[in-house]
């Protein structure tokens, strides 16, 4: 047992855990952040991502210990962040995903969005191919990843100010000769 | 859920506290760098420690130092995102850096070190389970038991080397700085390994590896890295394809090297490799033969075991497929190859 301070969304936590504790079981069983999904706990699903001083790393194999000092970001975090920053509502890709439907059972989701987060905040104008790379380590079982990558794009519209590409079944088909 | 067994952590900011830390118990202690090896192993409770030492808060360990004579010196620490993204690596060892790009999925980069890499534990699809369920099946050679699942009789354990920057390392003639209770040594990539799953390394309880170092390239150094993995992203490679070709001023291939991984405890280096590649012209019709004949000897060489997950004939079979695509590539100065 020891004493850990973390840095968490802002907020300074001092809490004992065992050194054997990964910070996905001080997350969720001593701060009942629990945003942060138990998925496969080994590091094959990418359910746990959380950011650690802005990067994406698996939460379930980073021992608690090692992250103080870090600046420690879940999904909880994401929203006061973004209204810290002086922004309105929720973070533009939450609120993209809420527009795209980008969600089936939402296991994977807090990942995604922050694995995404990630990615704009360092790269505001990525491609497909980029944002297919920055989220590969992020399963969806549901495979719902056509509307994850289109929010992602829609949320990267909205930060340029300018209108999203149409989706794929608004845009006419060739046969309907429209 | 998965919890770990009980340890005791520590967290040195320097080397010697490090290392004195391991020698009060070395066999009872382990290293731990990025911890994406070894938290899914303590897991599965395929080690249990009593003490863990943590190399994170050692900044000494993540350093890039260009040394006398051209060296280049790449501190244990860090991390395989760095390396991918590093411009001098990607633009002088070329299949190092395309190499730590493949590794896994961008949260296991951002996580993951260069050293570590080197020193992933080897992998088995009858090993890296959990204790439940390797009891159900009956102890392997590598833990616990006495026989082997992969290779019927088998006397030695053949879990396949799967880390990625090795057999890179190994084409760029690699030194590895280690640092123990009697001091420093400086091995050869090559001559790191045991032909043994159970312990492929020649790395003692207590020592810990704190630098690699990169002998001096040409300008006329090509190198690409090539991985065949299941989902293209996050896995473990099925197969692995370092390649060099040093070409002269006039375009001809002066040396050329590959090796094999994932295949069995060892990368694998493939043999007279010179014989159909030295001399040779790039870019026309003999290059074209060469890369062929080059691919031949690889598949006649290289015999995939069902020892990690993907059908093994499969694997074989796309053996010259890699082989023939990361020669290419490395001459043409692209890659990594991945996903064909």
């Amino acid at each position: 047992m020891r004493i850990l301070k973390l840095q968490i969304n802002g907020d300074l936590h001092e809490l004992a855990a065992p050194d054997h504790w990964t910070l996905l079981e001080v997350l969720r069983y001593s701060l009942q952040l629990t945003g942060s999904k138990q998925g496969c706990d080994k590091g094959d699903c990418g359910a746990c991502t959380g950011l650690v001083d802005g990067k994406p790393v698996l939460s379930c194999l980073t021992l608690a210990a090692t992250a103080q000092g870090h600046e420690i970001t879940t999904i909880e975090g994401l929203l006061p962040a973004h209204r810290r920053a002086g922004g309105e509502g929720a973070d533009p890709i939450q609120r993209a995903f809420d527009r795209c439907g980008a969600l089936q059972c939402g296991f994977c989701q807090p990942g995604m969005m922050l694995s995404a987060r990630a990615l704009l905040s360092r790269n505001a104008q990525p491609t497909r191919a980029e944002i297919r790379s920055a989220l590969s380590g992020n399963l969806c079982r549901c495979t719902g990843y056509t509307q994850i990558f289109e929010a992602v794009e829609s949320a990267v519209c909205e930060q340029l100010g300018v209108a999203p590409k149409p989706r794929a079944w608004e845009t006419p088909s060739p046969e309907s000769g429209s | 859920m998965l919890r770990m067994p009980r340890f005791e952590l520590l967290e040195p900011t320097t080397l010697e506290a490090a290392l004195s830390a391991l020698a009060e118990r070395p066999e009872k202690s382990m290293v731990i760098a990025g911890g994406t090896d070894l938290l899914p192993n303590l897991k599965h409770e395929l080690f249990t420690p009593e003490r863990v030492v943590s190399l994170a808060r050692i900044a000494s360990l993540r350093s890039v130092r260009e040394l006398d004579q051209g060296w280049l010196s790449l501190g244990a620490m860090l991390k395989l995102e760095e390396i991918a993204a590093h411009e001098t690596l990607r633009r002088r060892y070329p299949a190092l850096a395309q190499a730590a790009s493949l590794v896994a999925g961008p949260q296991l980069r951002t996580m993951g070190t260069l050293g570590g890499n080197v020193l992933l534990d080897t992998r088995c699809q009858w090993y890296n389970q959990t204790y439940f369920w390797r009891q159900a099946l009956g102890f392997c050679l590598k833990k616990d038991g006495t026989l082997c699942h992969v290779v019927e009789g088998g006397s030695k354990c053949v879990a396949a080397a799967s880390n990625d920057t090795a057999p890179a390392l190994m084409t760029l003639g690699a030194e590895l700085v280690i640092v123990g209770p009697a001091g420093q040594r400086v091995v050869r990539i090559d001559d790191f390994w045991l032909a043994d799953g159970a312990a492929n390394k020649k790395l003692d309880p207590g020592e810990i590896l704190v630098e690699i170092r990169l002998p001096p390239t040409t300008p006329g150094h090509r190198g690409a890295y090539g991985k065949l993995r299941m989902r293209d992203s996050i896995d473990f490679p099925l197969l692995s394809v370092a390649a060099r070709v040093d070409l002269d001023s006039s375009g001809k291939v002066s040396h050329a090297d590959l090796v094999i991984g994932a295949l069995q405890a060892r990368p694998v280096r493939i043999k007279k490799l010179d014989s159909v590649l030295a001399g040779v012209q790039t870019g026309g019709d003999a290059w074209k033969t060469a890369v062929s004949q080059a691919a031949e000897l690889a598949y006649r060489q290289c015999h995939p075991m069902p020892n990690v997950p993907g059908d093994h004939e499969w694997r074989r079979e796309m053996v010259p497929v890699y082989v023939r695509h990361t020669l290419e590539s490395a001459v043409r100065g692209d890659g990594p190859v991945h996903g064909l």
